[in-house]
C-alpha cells in the first residue's frame, strides 16, 4: 500500500500535470489553426493561377508553376481608388466622432448637472440601434439636402457626417467611463482658481485623455473602414465608392474568380490588420469596454 | 470587472458628496461674481442644482452639439421611420403624411416571407449568442491557466473580430465552396465524402453554416469579456474552493460561473446586437436574395427599400427589428441603471 508520502505518487501527479499541460498547449495551438485557417486559405488561393486553385487543395501553397501575382494586381487596380475614398472618409469621421465623444463625455461627466443621466441613457441606447431602423429616413434626408448631386465627393461628405453621428454614442460612452475615474479634487481646485470649463478641458482633460483617444480612434477607424451598409445606401456614384463596396463587387462575373476575391479581401483587410497587429491591446480594450 | 466597478461607484459616490458640498461653499465664496453672471437667479436655488445652475450652463457647449447631432440622426430618424411606416410610400414619389394607417403592418402580418425572415433572425440571434458565449467562456478558461505566450494566443483568437464582415464573408464563401472549398476538400480527403454538402445552397443547413462562420469571427470577443471577468475574481475564492476539496469542474461550476454573471449579460447583449446587424455578412455572401434558408429581417428590409422601392413596407420591417433590439436592450439598460453603472 502506498502512503501519501510515497514518492511514486508525487511522480505520478507530476506526470499527470505535465500531460495535462501538453494537452492544453496542443488544444490552444489547434485553436490557432482554426482561427487562422480561413485567412491562410485566402492567402494561398490569392497567389494561385486559375488552373491551380481548381487543381490543388485549397490550403496548400501554390507550386512554382501555379504561382502568380496577377489576381493581386487585378484586385489592387480595382480597389486602390476605392481605398483612397475610404481614407478620405475614415480620417475625418474618426477624428470628428472621437472629438465629439470626448466633448460630450466631459460635459456629462466632469460637469455635474441635474438629469444628465437621462441624456447619458440616450447615448448608451444609441450604441445598440439596428441601423436598418434609420435607413429609409437617412436616404430621404440626404436626398432632401441634395448635396450629392453636385459632386461624387459630396456623397463622401454625407457619409462622413453620417458615420460621425452614429459613432458618437460609443465614443461618448468610452470617454465617459474614462473620465469617471478622473479626480474631482484636481478639477475642483482648478475651478476654484478661476479656470473656465473650457480651459479645464483644454489644459487638463484633453492632455490626460490621449490614451483614450488612441483606444477610441482605433475602434472607430476599424468600424468605419469595415462598414458596408451606410456606403451602400448613401454612395450612388461609382467614383465615390469605398473599399467595402469595391470588394463586395469584385471577381463576381460569370465565373467566380476566387483568387482575385481572396487577394481583394486581404488587400481591403490590410489597413485594419495592420492597426490590429500594431495596437492589439488597445483594440481589445475598446472591444471589451463596449458594454 | 467587479472590483473596478465597485471602485468606480465608490468614486462617484464620493464625488456626489463633494459636489453637494462644494457649490454651497462656492456660493458664499464668490456670491457677488455669480450674482453678476447669472443676474442673481442662482441665489434662490438650493445647492446650485437648479436647471440653470452654473455647471449646467457651462456644460452646454460641450454636450449639446454632439447630442443634437446624434439625437437627430438616431432618434429623429427612428421617429421619422415610424411615421413613414404608417404611410403608403412606394417608388420614386414623396411620402404622403396626410393619411396614416397601419396597413403596412397588416401586410407584414400576412406575408409568409416576413415570418420566415423573422424566424431566421430569432434562430440566428439565440443560437449564435448562446454558442458564442459557451465557446468564449471555454477559450477564456483555457487562456487563464497561467500559460506562456498568453498575449499571442489571445491576439490570434481575437483577430477575426478586427476584420470587416465583407472580408470574412468572402473568406467563408471560399471555405464553404462545394467544389474546391476547404471544408468539402478536407472531408473528401479523409474519406468522409458523405458529410460533404452544398453548405450555402441547401436551405436546411445554410443558416447553420452562417452561424458557424459568425462564431469564428466573434468568439474571440466573448473570450476577452470573460477573461476580464475571470481576472476580476479574487484568487482567495479559488483557493477557498480548493481547500474545501472541490474538483476543478465543481469549482468552475459553483464558484467561478456565478461570478461571471455580469460579464455574461454584457457580452450577450453586445453579441445579440451584432447578430441583428449581420446584414453586411449575409449581403456579401448571398446578395439581396439569400433565399428562405438564410433570409433575415435586416436583409429583407434592405431588399424591400432599395431594390423594390417599397419604402413604407421596408420601414415597417425596420420597426420590427427596432422593437426586437429594444426588447433586448431595454432590460439591460434598466439592469445597468439599477446597479448604478450608467
Amino acid at each position: 500500500m502506498s502512503t501519501r508520502t510515497d514518492p511514486r505518487d508525487w511522480l505520478r501527479t507530476a506526470r499527470e500535470t505535465s500531460n495535462r499541460r501538453i494537452a492544453l498547449y496542443a488544444l490552444l495551438t489547434g485553436l490557432i489553426g482554426f482561427f487562422l485557417l480561413p485567412i491562410e486559405t485566402g492567402l494561398v488561393t490569392a497567389l494561385k493561377t486559375n488552373d491551380a486553385f481548381v487543381a490543388t487543395l485549397p490550403y496548400v501553397p501554390p507550386g512554382p508553376e501555379g504561382f502568380t501575382l496577377r489576381p493581386a494586381r487585378t484586385a489592387l487596380a480595382e480597389l486602390l481608388p476605392k481605398m483612397l475614398n475610404s481614407v478620405v472618409l475614415v480620417i475625418p469621421a474618426t477624428i470628428l466622432s472621437a472629438l465629439g465623444g470626448s466633448l460630450a463625455a466631459y460635459g456629462m461627466t466632469n460637469l455635474d448637472w441635474k438629469n444628465q443621466l437621462a441624456v447619458v441613457v440616450l447615448f448608451v441606447a444609441g450604441i445598440f440601434i439596428p441601423y436598418q431602423a434609420v435607413l429609409v429616413p437617412l436616404s430621404r434626408f440626404w436626398a432632401i439636402v441634395g448635396i450629392g448631386q453636385y459632386s461624387p465627393y459630396a456623397e463622401l461628405v454625407e457619409l462622413i457626417v453620417t458615420h460621425t453621428a452614429y459613432g458618437l454614442p460609443i465614443t461618448t460612452i468610452l470617454f465617459r467611463s474614462y473620465y469617471q475615474n478622473f479626480s474631482d479634487e484636481m478639477l475642483e481646485a482648478a475651478r476654484l482658481d478661476g479656470a473656465s470649463a473650457f480651459s479645464i478641458y483644454r489644459n487638463i482633460i484633453l492632455p490626460l485623455s490621449l490614451p483614450m483617444f488612441a483606444v477610441t480612434m482605433i475602434y472607430q477607424f476599424t468600424q468605419i473602414w469595415n462598414d458596408l451598409l451606410f456606403a451602400l445606401v448613401l454612395i450612388n456614384q461609382p467614383a465615390a465608392q469605398v473599399v467595402t463596396q469595391g470588394l463586395a463587387n469584385l471577381g463576381g462575373g460569370i465565373q467566380t474568380q476566387f483568387n482575385a476575391q481572396m487577394a481583394g479581401a486581404l488587400i481591403a483587410a490590410f489597413p485594419t490588420l495592420l492597426v490590429y497587429i500594431a495596437f492589439g491591446e488597445k483594440f481589445a480594450k475598446g472591444v471589451a469596454s463596449e458594454t | 470587472m467587479a472590483p473596478t466597478n465597485r471602485l468606480r461607484t465608490a468614486v462617484r459616490r464620493c464625488r456626489r458628496a463633494v459636489s453637494r458640498r462644494l457649490p454651497g461653499e462656492s456660493t458664499s465664496a464668490d456670491d457677488s461674481g455669480r450674482a453678476v453672471a447669472d443676474g442673481g437667479t442662482v441665489t434662490a436655488t438650493d445647492e446650485g442644482s437648479s436647471l440653470f445652475s452654473r455647471d449646467f450652463l457651462e456644460s452646454l457647449p460641450f454636450w449639446l452639439p454632439p447630442t443634437l447631432l446624434m439625437g437627430f440622426f438616431v432618434y429623429g430618424a427612428i421617429g421619422w421611420n415610424a411615421i413613414i411606416s404608417l404611410t403608403d410610400w412606394t417608388s420614386f414619389g414623396t411620402p404622403d403624411y396626410g393619411s396614416l394607417d397601419l396597413s403596412q403592418y397588416g401586410q407584414l402580418w400576412s406575408d409568409p416571407a416576413f415570418w420566415t425572415a423573422a424566424q431566421n433572425t430569432v434562430v440566428l440571434l439565440l443560437a449564435f449568442t448562446v454558442a458564442c458565449l459557451l465557446i468564449g467562456l471555454g477559450l477564456a478558461i483555457l487562456i487563464d491557466q497561467g500559460i506562456r505566450f498568453e498575449n499571442a494566443f489571445r491576439t490570434i483568437y481575437l483577430l477575426p473580430m478586427s476584420l470587416s464582415f465583407v472580408v470574412t464573408a468572402k473568406f467563408w464563401s471560399w471555405m464553404y465552396n462545394s467544389q474546391y472549398g476547404v471544408i468539402n476538400a478536407t472531408l473528401r480527403g479523409v474519406g468522409l465524402d458523405f458529410l460533404t454538402a452544398e453548405w450555402l445552397a441547401d436551405p436546411s443547413i445554410v443558416l447553420g453554416a452562417v452561424i458557424f462562420a459568425l462564431l469564428w469571427q466573434f468568439s474571440g470577443y466573448a473570450m476577452v469579456v470573460y477573461l476580464a471577468g475571470l481576472r476580476a475574481i479574487p484568487s482567495e475564492h479559488f483557493e477557498a474552493a480548493r481547500v474545501d476539496g472541490a474538483t476543478t469542474l465543481r469549482m468552475y461550476w459553483r464558484v467561478v460561473i456565478p461570478q461571471l454573471r455580469s460579464s455574461t449579460i454584457s457580452a450577450a447583449v453586445v453579441l445579440m446586437v451584432f447578430a441583428l446587424k449581420a446584414f453586411d455578412f449575409l449581403f456579401v455572401m448571398f446578395g439581396k436574395y439569400p433565399g428562405p434558408g438564410a433570409d433575415i429581417l435586416a436583409v429583407m428590409m434592405y431588399r424591400q427599400a432599395f431594390s423594390s422601392l417599397q419604402w413604407a413596407y421596408a420601414s415597417a420591417v425596420a420597426m420590427t427589428l427596432f422593437v426586437m433590439a429594444l426588447i433586448i436592450v431595454g432590460p439591460y439598460l434598466y439592469w445597468e441603471y439599477r446597479r448604478g453603472e450608467l
